[in-house]
């Protein structure tokens, strides 16, 4: 019995000691989480329609995706999201039921079964050099009742079997350095000829035996004037490339293996040509298309390499592959734009006068041009052709059109999310009117009855239906204002496009989105980048009447030094303020802690010359800022070098062109890191608008400890120079990982340790008083995960009641980077079965409730970890006095609680970042985790202890109140 | 009856096989606590006892070195090695300052190691003098340099610190403290600064003395702890631990039972408020009853008393 007792006991102790997990039940799924998948921008599109129930289209994405989609309404079938460094080359379709795609440079080949996406085979196909890759799956080569797939890659041609990917010959192509170009085969023979660049001038065709890759014929010939790269293939013994100087077009003529060339000056074709031409990638017959500054030109083809121009387009447009559709006839599709509308056409591919089609459909300027185009042929009701075509716009939306309209869109733009941040919603204004929304007496009355129903479990299953759909478009939550608990907020969304979206956090619609003028291609800006968006303007004083307004920050290139970009958005509207190109270059950004009267954040962009810049640009600004000039302090990292420096403003610049708001600074301090022992592979910092609740942490026996809050701490982490590749390259002896907490205005390093045997890939999270990291354990041949903790020891003695009573505490001396700290740091390692792809951590509006790591793991989900688990404090044997303040017994792991997945069943696909956002309500945290896909939740760390919940029983409240009146009165009549 | 002989055995045997596990954990817990101890975090003039933990300064005056005696071009032995110390006033360029001495320990794994570190401060010439004059009215930074790599000086790059401002160095004389990290034969960081906290709104004030306090201490890296391994000890622990670690604190009678004690006198107190009620009644009324068997009057007794009520 005293066993029974003790037994019932510890299982007590155990149970509330340790589970902080929280979960989700089954019919809450979806309340106040979405979900919503998606794919990239689309590469490579094949059309699957003949002899398959249902249309689709097979994608494949820059995000590394391949997909398949419901051709009537754009839905995915399948999904495959690759690795990161899986980059797909190309896909097409062999036997007509496998998807091949050939991926990573051309070295593995994969089939996808088309219906369901199961993957039939896959093959790794070896090479030595990397090079070109190129995928030819040819229409009717028979190798024993086998399709031949020929695939060259990493300097070799492969020849792989259709039916289970085995390698059935190879073609060593090394030695004589040949990049395969095309790979052709006449029609209905065995034999297919390699036609391919060595070194930069001399053309090589290799004629081979498909069935053994026996090498027939080899012949080459040199041309004097070298070749850019690309080439087109008009027909099925002639290529057309450009020259070195891109401004004479040759066509290589290799008839019977005879190599010939012939010259075509393109100023001779196009009269007022200069400049630099570019031959697109489309397939065509006979012809092909040139780009040539402003316009595209359409040349064709006849007999001897003689050429002539059919047409030249002057807008932007693009141009479809030729697709054969009947009995020796082949189409394309050409889109141009005009004003707002997209013109359409589908011409016959030997007769440019025709057209098979032609629409014009009004399309959003927001998605910006055309980029890409994939047309597709089905047989109409009246037995003609029709053509519908898949196109790629600007913004990576993906689109089909069919019969002069758009029968469905995608807004894959939102699969490249590139930096996010938050703005609230407008205040509920009189004049809005909310109970349009409401639904009237009769239905809310009817609803509460279910409800009611539901909770005495008097309701059917029907029943049961209909509430939970209720609950699911509740539409509180979707609404365009602000609500009490600060749930409804916009999440406004840069992508690498350059568009920027606003997400409703109710349900994820896009509630505006824009392309940003000063992010899209143009001629004074090649290769526009963005890079943050931040908040710009929050208005306090004025919020009824002021909308909020992001500041999106880009450059115009892909190096550090280009110029920068930047763009003022009200997030209200989704209108562009205002955009500049700035002068200088965009290295860093530092929102400072000040505004002006008009509420403007004051933002300092260093650029690469090491001078500061000030917005916004107006007096005022200057003067707030002028007046905490000797208070600005900041840092840089030097990567490569390994050296992290402190800075301090100093004065104007002196530069040709006075510009006060332009600053020149000098170093403060500097940290050396050894080259030879050590790089610097991840740091991190606390975020700018962390609320820290109470300083100090009371321990069990009674004291305190303060924490260090510092808001200029930097967490550094190094491996040794041999550990920075992939895990298992280095050995235990020769690999270690040192980590250092750094305070940013002294360059003061406050705790320095090093884990022997230990090694990146490095993730860390910064908040309050502690650092959590995870790295590889090469030892142990595990993850870990470790704490640092930090505490303020000058504080310490500060516990005496009598000291506060008569006033002979340090409490009120002010803190400053300055005085030498007294730090001590506590640290613990776990071991942590996941490896990592974004750690997080959750922040609330004022900082009390407990906090949780959220951890993106390798699936692809967001798990949440009680911080008490990742606690220096844990011991093997804690006492009663710490267990009651939830102090957990040291295990050498931590826990992954099934429950605690964030993410429940769903997958964030290609995870990339994680934030969290504060709720007003305390017990509340926004979280947001982006990728491929999105999702956003609300979670509530310790329980939402400041609320009911979402379906707590008002009418059953009411019920029970009013039986226990009633109670009262029968009673009192009885008595 | 055999199982209660059994059980204190088997108690005693995990008792001691628990208690061994924890000196297990205890020693390897210690183990690792002895690799934090570095042996030779610093090396000082002076010699002055350190304490163990907490204080890692010990002053060092310097006495008022010869400027002449910079950089001793022929070192006495070849583990012996001298780095400068730079100054700059504001934006200055840098300045020899002072000399650093150490002893280059060379350990059997071909590791170096710097110990025995002294310092030797050259005193501010009159030039410089004016110069942090002025550094001081401007509330300027005074700035230090050292080589990163103190066998190859400069190394890569020449290490910057600054204190808080020049204002915050002179006292009686000037007070400077040097925290310098090392990783091997590489500084890693000084920082550079006044020895206590620096008063905010800070006071203009020149030196009585312009001689140098130095403080200097030398600081290299920790190693972290392994991470403990115990995934099948704890299997076994804890069964042990069950028995005795976990064992439910020895409280009172009344703490355990109080539960059931409050209402077992309440009912206790309101029979004796009925007990006192009922002879009240039986000798007003019904003496003549008592006759009849006790065991009938003692239920019949409440049902008056309540009825009354």
């Amino acid at each position: 019995m005293a066993m029974a007792i003790r037994v019932f006991m510890l299982l007590l102790l155990f149970l509330s000691s340790s589970n902080p997990s929280f979960s989700l039940y089954e019919d809450q799924v979806g309340l106040m989480d979405w979900h919503q998948p998606y794919i990239g921008k689309v590469k490579h599109a094949v059309f699957q329609t003949q002899k398959a129930g249902r249309k689709r289209v097979i994608v494949s994405t820059e995000e590394n995706v391949i997909a398949s989609l419901d051709l009537r309404r754009g839905e995915i079938f399948w999904r495959h999201v690759l690795g990161g460094n899986d980059a797909v080359d190309e896909i097409d379709i062999a036997l007509g039921k496998y998807l091949i795609s050939l991926s990573s440079e051309g070295s593995i080949l994969r089939a996808w079964n088309l219906p369901d996406g199961q993957m039939a085979w896959e093959s790794f196909l070896q090479g030595s050099k990397p090079s070109k890759s190129l995928l030819f799956v040819p229409t009717n080569m028979k190798a024993d009742k086998d399709n031949v797939i020929l695939v060259f890659g990493k300097g070799c041609l492969h020849a792989v079997s259709s039916i289970d990917g085995e390698v059935l010959w190879k073609k060593d192509l090394v030695d004589e350095s040949v990049e395969v170009q095309n790979v052709i085969q006449p029609l209905g023979s065995d034999i297919i000829y390699a036609v391919g660049f060595s070194g930069s001038s001399q053309v090589d065709v290799f004629k081979i035996n498909a069935k053994n890759g026996e090498l027939l014929r080899h012949n080459s010939a040199a041309f004097p004037g070298g070749f850019s790269g690309e080439v087109s293939l008009v027909s099925s013994d002639m290529l057309v490339a450009l020259d070195a100087t891109r401004s004479i077009l040759v066509s290589i003529s290799f008839l019977d293996g005879e190599i010939s060339f012939q010259q075509t000056y393109i100023s001779n074709l196009i009269e007022d040509f200069s400049g630099m031409a570019v031959i697109l990638p489309s397939k065509l017959t006979g012809m092909f298309a040139v780009k040539a500054s402003t316009f595209m030109v359409f040349i064709r083809v006849t007999g001897e390499g003689k050429m002539e121009v059919v047409d030249s387009i002057n807008h932007a447009a693009a141009v479809s592959d030729a697709l054969p559709f009947s009995e020796g006839q082949q189409a394309f599709g050409l889109v141009r734009h005009e004003g707002s509308k997209i013109h359409l056409t589908v011409k016959l591919g030997h007769d440019w006068s025709s057209d098979l089609l032609k629409e014009s459909i009004e399309i959003d300027h927001h998605r910006g041009l055309v980029h890409k185009v994939f047309i597709n042929n089905y047989i109409r009701t009246d037995r003609s052709y029709g053509f519908r075509a898949l196109i790629v716009m600007e913004d990576h939306s993906l689109m089909l059109l069919q019969q002069g309209a758009i029968v469905w869109s995608r807004e894959d733009g939102l699969a490249s999310v590139i930096d996010v941040t938050t703005s609230e919603l407008p205040w509920e204004k009189a004049g809005v009117s909310v109970a349009k929304v409401e639904h009237n007496l009769f239905e809310w009355l009817k609803g509460h009855m279910l409800k009611l129903k539901g909770t005495l479990m008097l309701a059917s299953p029907e029943d049961v239906a209909a509430i939970q759909g209720m609950r699911l478009k509740s539409s509180e939550k979707s609404k365009m204002t602000r609500d009490h608990n600060g749930f409804r907020k916009l999440l406004i969304v840069l992508t690498r496009s350059g568009k920027l979206y606003a997400l409703h956090t109710g349900d994820g619609r896009v509630v505006w989105s824009i392309l940003l003028r000063s992010l899209r291609k143009s001629e004074a800006c090649e290769y526009p980048t963005g890079l943050n968006v931040y908040q710009w303007q929050v208005p306090h004083h004025h919020a009824m009447d002021e909308n909020p307004s992001v500041l999106v920050v880009g450059r115009c290139g892909l190096s550090e030094d280009a110029p920068g970009v930047l763009s003022f958005v009200d997030t209200y509207t989704g209108m562009e303020l205002n955009s500049f190109n700035l002068a200088h270059s965009v290295a860093q950004i530092i929102p400072l802690p000040f505004t002006d009267s008009t509420e403007q954040r004051l933002h300092l962009i260093l650029d690469t010359d090491r001078h500061a810049h000030l917005y916004p640009k107006n007096p005022e600004a200057i003067g707030i800022f002028q007046r905490e000039f000797p208070n600005i302090y900041w840092y840089s990292i030097e990567t490569d070098n390994g050296i992290i420096r402190g800075h301090v403003l100093k004065h104007s610049c002196n530069l040709e062109l006075a510009d006060e708001y332009c600053f020149d600074n000098s170093d403060l301090w500097s940290i050396v890191i050894p080259s030879e022992s050590e790089k610097i592979i991840a740091t991190a910092t606390r975020k700018l608008n962390e609320v820290v609740h109470t300083q100090a942490k009371v321990t069990t026996d009674q004291d305190v400890m303060y924490k260090y809050v510092s808001k200029n701490m930097l967490f550094v982490a190094t491996v040794s120079p041999k550990a920075t590749g992939e895990i298992g390259s280095a050995t235990p002896e020769e690999s270690s990982l040192v980590v250092y907490l750094i305070d940013t205005v002294t360059g003061r390093i406050l705790h320095r340790m090093t884990h022997q045997g230990s090694q990146g890939p490095v993730h860390a999270v910064f908040s309050e008083n502690w650092v959590v990291y995870h790295y590889f354990n090469l030892r142990a041949h595990r993850y870990e995960m470790s704490v640092i903790e930090i505490y303020d020891q000058s504080r310490a003695d500060n516990k005496d009641v009598w000291k506060l009573v008569l006033g002979k505490h340090n409490l009120t001396t002010p803190i400053s980077s300055y005085s030498r700290p007294e730090v001590i740091t506590k640290y613990q390692s776990y071991f942590f079965t996941h490896s990592v792809k974004a750690i997080a951590v959750t922040s609330t509006a004022k900082g009390i409730t407990s906090k949780q790591l959220l951890i993106g793991t390798i699936g692809d989900q967001v798990l949440a970890l009680d911080k008490r688990y990742v606690d220096p404090r844990r011991t093997i044997n804690p006492s009663q006095a710490e267990r009651e303040e939830g102090i957990i017994p040291l295990t050498d792991s931590l826990p992954i609680i099934p429950q605690s997945y964030v993410t429940h069943t769903l997958k964030v696909e290609g995870l990339r970042g994680i934030i969290s956002v504060p709720a007003k309500l305390e017990s509340t945290s926004l979280v947001f985790a982006y990728g491929v896909d999105l999702f956003f939740t609300q979670i509530a760390p310790s329980k939402t202890y400041d609320s009911l919940t979402e379906d707590f029983s008002y009418a059953l409240l009411l019920l029970t109140i009013v039986a226990l009146i009633a109670a009262i009165f029968v009673t009192w009549v009885l008595s | 009856m055999g199982r209660r002989n059994l059980h204190p055995s088997l108690s005693y045997l995990l008792i001691i096989f628990s208690l061994f596990f924890s000196l297990l954990v205890c020693s390897s817990a210690f183990q690792s606590d002895e690799l934090l101890i570095d042996d030779e975090e610093f090396g000082l003039e002076g010699g002055a006892a350190r304490s163990p933990d907490l204080v890692y300064t010990t002053p060092v005056r310097s006495r008022s070195a010869v400027p002449t005696r910079k950089r001793s071009s022929d070192p006495d032995s070849d583990s012996k090695i001298q780095f400068a110390l730079e100054h700059a006033f504001g934006d200055s360029d840098f300045s020899p300052a002072g000399t650093f001495s150490a002893r280059l320990k060379t350990s059997n794994h071909g590791g170096q190691t710097l110990t025995k570190l002294r310092f030797s401060r050259s005193d501010f010439a009159e030039t410089e003098k004016e110069k942090f004059e002025k550094l001081l009215k401007g509330d300027d930074f005074y700035r230090i340099r050292l080589p990163s790599n103190v066998l190859s000086p400069p190394g890569r790059d020449y290490i910057i610190s600054s204190g808080e401002s020049s204002k915050c160095l002179p006292r009686e004389g000037l007070d400077e403290h040097f925290v310098i990290h090392m990783d091997g034969i590489n500084i890693l960081a000084v920082n550079y600064g006044s020895p206590g906290a620096c008063q905010h709104p800070r006071q203009m004030k020149l030196p009585a003395k312009w001689s140098f306090n130095s403080h200097t201490v030398l600081k290299s890296t920790e190693q972290a702890p392994r991470t403990q391994m115990f995934a099948e000890e704890i299997v076994g622990g804890e069964n042990g631990e069950g028995e005795e670690g976990v064992k439910p604190p020895e409280r009172s009678f009344w703490a355990k039972y109080w539960m059931y004690l409050i209402p077992l006198g309440l009912i206790v107190m309101n029979a004796v408020t009925q007990a006192m009620n009922m002879p009240e009644e039986q000798a007003a009324g019904q003496s003549a009853a008592q006759a009849q068997q006790p065991t009938a009057a003692v239920p019949r007794g409440p049902n008056p008393a309540v009825r009354r009520r």
